[in-house]
């Protein structure tokens, strides 16, 4: 078990007061809310931020953390010495076995146990009641959508054993994901959610997908954005050229006379579905570098003999 | 405790034909009718058709739903505020997309 530094956590000094802590904590949940926020690691740092908050709120447990020392360092192995907490009554504090399984196996070790332990009659209900909805994110690359893929997802699922215990299970499920599929898009898959109590019946469990940033394809909805390179000549004199889809290369012809940034859309080339979307090429015109007595005499050529002013939209030679 | 399924599990897409009725939405987000309407009054969802039993959600509506819960839940925000903060997150979402568009 890694020891926790619930202070640097937070960023707070040892001495901080309670003010302090809660201002610091509301200023983090802000920043770190996975909702919100833009953070690479939100979700991770959130729940680390609250986990240390969990602790240095409450009086009572913050003076049981503190005083196992300040020897310790982040990370470092850890194993609570016997009778660490006594004298020490956790009361809850707001931890309820709702939130068990979003702690680490140190909050666990020192503050889970005890509180969940005075808990265990509530174990036993004497009701059915349908399993939670659980909710998560899967992401997914945009050639899956195309040809339909198959993802292993883990799941941590806390759970309420028999005797009023709670643990937490990994599960492991093979989802196929299916052809078409958007992103923020959700997959249902019923009774794969939480278990339901009392012999009711699970509830469901809701993939919410999101596509991988990729090389070359932009994704707005159903439609696909390509930006393809093209030489001069290719966009002036127009051209056949392969272009790469998610479905596989395909030909593209490029019109005459075409210009830089534009458009061609190929009907029905975006995502699949029962409104497939478009696939848009913008073509973008690549410049051959100058850099042979060869290329410099063609462009000089040009210079001569085409009298082209890119700049005469602005009055301007 | 690792826990292997063999048989890959049904999967339905929700998409943007899906609708949610107020009984489904509620049971998706182990909420209350009562909230729900609370948060049809604020406008953070948009439910067709008529009020109550008649309501038909659209599939959005359960993203934003949670979002909702957490933002009260997590940052003490209220139902006006969390409505705000939809609004500008999906304006950020849209900028973003732009943005990402125009440096590639």
């Amino acid at each position: 078990m890694e020891y926790k530094d619930y202070y640097g956590i937070m960023g707070v000094a040892r001495d901080a007061t309670q003010d302090e802590i809660k201002r610091t904590y509301r200023k983090l949940a802000r920043k770190y809310h996975p909702d919100v926020s833009k953070e690479a690691d939100a979700e991770a740092r959130f729940k680390e931020v609250g986990e240390a908050y969990e602790v240095l709120k409450d009086p009572e447990k913050r003076a049981a953390y503190d005083q196992l020392g300040k020897q310790w360092k982040p990370g470092q192995e850890f194993h609570p010495p016997p009778d660490w907490d006594a004298g020490f009554e956790f009361r809850g504090g707001g931890y309820t076995a709702g939130d068990a399984g979003v702690h680490s196996d140190f909050f666990e070790e020192l503050f889970g146990r005890g509180f969940t332990g005075a808990s265990g009659t509530r174990g036993r209900r004497a009701f059915r009641m349908r399993g939670d909805d659980h909710h998560a994110k899967v992401l997914i690359d945009l050639e899956d959508s195309f040809s339909g893929a198959t993802r292993s997802i883990s799941l941590r699922v806390p759970e309420l054993t028999e005797d009023g215990h709670v643990t937490t299970r990994e599960r492991t499920l093979s989802v196929r994901i299916p052809k078409g599929i958007r992103q923020g898009q959700q997959i249902r898959l019923a009774g794969q959610g939480g278990r339901g109590l009392g012999g009711g019946e699970p509830g469901d469990l809701y993939l919410e997908v999101e596509f991988t940033e990729h090389p070359l394809y932009r994704v707005d909805g159903a439609d696909i954005y390509l930006d393809l390179p093209v030489a001069p000549w290719e966009a002036a004199l127009g051209a056949n050229v392969k272009v790469p889809t998610p479905a596989g290369n395909i030909d593209l012809k490029i019109p005459a006379n075409s210009r830089q940034g534009r458009k061609l859309r190929l009907k029905g080339r975006g995502l699949t579905g029962k409104q497939p979307g478009d696939l848009y090429v913008v073509l973008q015109v690549s410049l051959p570098p100058a850099d042979s007595d060869a290329a410099r005499s063609l462009y000089k050529q040009m210079q001569d003999q085409l009298g082209f002013n890119p700049r005469a939209s602005m009055g301007v030679s | 405790m690792v826990e292997k399924e063999s048989s890959a599990p049904v999967v339905e897409v929700i998409d943007e034909q899906t609708t949610f009725t107020l009984a489904e939405l509620c049971r998706c987000c182990a909420v209350e009718a009562e909230l729900i309407e609370a948060m049809v009054e604020h406008g953070i969802l948009e439910p067709s058709g008529r009020h109550g039993r008649h309501w038909y959600f659209p599939a959005s509506s359960l993203r934003r739903t949670r979002i909702t819960l957490h933002l009260q839940r997590d940052l003490g925000v209220n139902l006006a505020g969390a409505a705000l903060a939809l609004d500008l997150l999906e304006r950020i979402d849209e900028l973003d997309a732009r943005l990402r568009a125009l440096s590639r």
